[in-house]
């Protein structure tokens, strides 16, 4: 379904995606992971045609370059800073997509439904909160029933909450018949909604592999910040220190580097030592 | 919900319907707009107030005991509606970059000539607005101290006045597709008011003392500048004599006759189709979205 071949962009003699080339298959779920700056964005602005570049790609069997409306017709996008206009209502920003691909006012209902905002279609675009947005942002994007899905970031700017109906929304788009491709930086993310991850590295492909082997492949890192009680504090770390872990003081507790995929390793060498642990949370 | 995957037409580059949406949104922001509404009152005002102090005086220009008041309208023209036509094009397309909202239009199966060129119908329509409500508040102040006022005239020059305004909301378009944001746009857009309207008269005059300029070569100078152009045309309009325009309009006068109008109607139109391709090329040919 999509098929990029030698993919440059530079702005002037910033080379922002380097020589990238990569397919994804119908039906397929794909990961554009990295790091900000990664090139992730620039990407998916080619395969949209918003910007020029050097290569060839390929939505549908279509060459986006030489039918860029077409190819666009194929795709439904969610950026990642939404921009709408503010004065108009839900109903009338998808009614002004719709109107823009030529599609029939009743299609408006189908996707409130599916993205849960139905009782909020006369709300102004300026009065939604950010989870709002977003998923005013996927009604628009999938407003065509398109059979590209591109997203980015798509909850780079949402709490926990919204977060988590975010990715069951996404989670629930994965079908035969659709491409998703999502850039991400969580890798957690990535491992519950897509079956391939593109690893991304100045604009260069680092990695491609199955989500489950990122971190390996990676040598990720994660922060754990351990709560324990005040006194235990200076021991624990002379204990994680002989261990072999890299940590720190802070706070009420200790932070403690991790590979990501082996954070257990950290609370299991506490809790052997017999310190207290009274809370813990993850820090990227 | 499935995907659609069945085969489909090819749409053309160019297409109405999208040019026709584009048209529609802008139109029905610029009526919630309340710089467009600032626009219309202000431009209302200040020909409304020409009209009640002008003094009619027969001798001055064409068309009677109007022809004072036309020829103030001509003046205000001059001044207020290129400085409204730039900066509504240099804002409102930065605006849209600024905003994101640019973004929003162009991942839509829609070109950028498209997006332009609707844009460019929908600001056309919201200057027309503009200069109806100042030509018509004129009218009416007109209509009701002396009932002098000749409607056709008014309407001529309202059809000048929209004419002149297209030109430079082209060049709007053009600066708005080349700024980096809205107020950037904004100071260029102030700019290039200065340019044409004060800049480019104290350039000609400059070089006509410095170097002797012949009448003819003066002429072309001139008329060049859209907003000379119009002047020209509007006094055309007023059955006026190209004589009160000094050496310039006397030549003009003798040389081309009653066909300045169209001379000058051509430079007008000449500069709105150039500056719609201008905005047309540096919108397509920019990556900044």
């Amino acid at each position: 379904m999509i098929r990029v071949e030698h993919l440059t962009k530079a702005y002037r003699r910033n080379t922002v995606v380097d020589d990238l080339s990569f397919s994804v298959e119908g039906g397929e779920s794909v990961a554009l992971w990295g790091p900000n700056g990664a090139g992730k964005t620039t990407v998916i602005r080619c395969l949209l045609g918003l910007v020029g570049y050097t290569g060839r790609i390929e939505v549908g069997g279509l060459d986006a370059r030489v039918h860029p409306k077409a190819t666009r017709g194929l795709i439904g996008y969610v950026p990642q800073e939404l921009g709408f206009y503010g004065d108009l209502t839900i109903a009338e920003t998808l009614a002004l997509s719709g109107d823009l691909r030529g599609l029939p006012r009743s299609r408006i209902g189908e996707v409130l439904g599916a993205v849960a905002l139905e009782a909020e279609a006369g709300k102004r675009v300026c009065e939604l909160s950010g989870g709002m947005r977003q998923r005013l942002g996927m009604a628009v994007a999938l407003l065509p029933d398109p059979p590209v899905l591109l997203l980015d970031e798509p909850t780079s700017s949402l709490d926990v909450g919204s977060r988590r109906r975010m990715v069951s929304l996404l989670d629930s788009l994965r079908g035969p018949g659709r491409v998703l491709v999502i850039t991400s930086h969580r890798v957690e993310e990535v491992g519950m909604l897509v079956d391939r991850v593109l690893a991304l590295d100045s604009g260069r492909l680092a990695h491609e592999c199955p989500p489950g082997e990122l971190t390996g492949r990676l040598n990720l890192e994660s922060w754990l910040h351990v709560v324990l009680p005040e006194a235990q504090t200076a021991d624990a770390l002379v204990h994680l220190w002989a261990s072999g872990f890299d940590a720190h003081e802070n706070g009420h507790g200790v932070l403690v580097g991790v590979a990501t995929g082996d954070k257990l390793s950290a609370l299991n060498c506490l809790s052997e030592g017999d310190f207290d642990i009274r809370d813990f949370e993850v820090w990227r | 919900m499935t995907a659609t995957t069945q085969p489909f037409a090819l749409p053309r580059t160019f297409e109405p319907r999208p040019v026709v949406v584009i048209a529609r949104k802008v139109i029905r922001e610029a009526s919630r707009d309340r710089w467009f509404w600032l626009n219309c009152a202000g431009f209302a005002v200040l020909a409304g107030a020409i009209t009640l102090t002008a003094v009619p005086d027969h001798n001055l220009i064409g068309s009677g005991g109007f022809g004072r008041t036309a020829a103030s309208l001509v003046a205000l023209v001059q001044l207020v509606v290129p400085l409204m036509a730039l900066t509504l094009g240099a804002r409102y397309l930065s605006g849209e970059r600024d905003s994101g909202t640019l973004v929003f239009l162009l991942c839509h199966p829609v070109s950028r000539t498209e997006v332009l060129v609707g844009t460019y119908i929908g600001l056309a329509g919201s200057m027309f607005a503009s200069v109806a409500t100042g030509f018509g508040a004129a009218g009416v102040f007109s209509a009701l101290r002396s009932a002098s006022a000749d409607p056709v005239l008014l309407v001529r020059l309202a059809m000048l006045s929209w004419l002149l305004s297209l030109a430079m909301l082209g060049l709007g378009l053009v600066i708005g597709s080349i700024a980096r944001n809205a107020s950037t746009g904004l100071g260029m857009a102030l700019f290039a008011w200065l340019a044409v309207v004060f800049l480019g008269d104290l350039g000609v005059m400059g070089t006509v003392v410095a170097t002797h300029m012949p009448v003819e070569a003066l002429f072309a100078a001139v008329i060049v500048n859209p907003v000379e152009a119009f002047r020209l045309a509007s006094v055309v309009a007023l059955d006026g004599s190209l004589d009160a325009l000094g050496p310039v309009g006397t030549y003009a006068f003798d040389r081309f006759g009653d066909g300045m109008a169209y001379i000058a109607l051509g430079v007008m139109a000449a500069w709105t189709a150039g500056a719609v391709a201008a905005a047309v090329f540096t919108f397509r040919i920019g990556d900044r979205i």
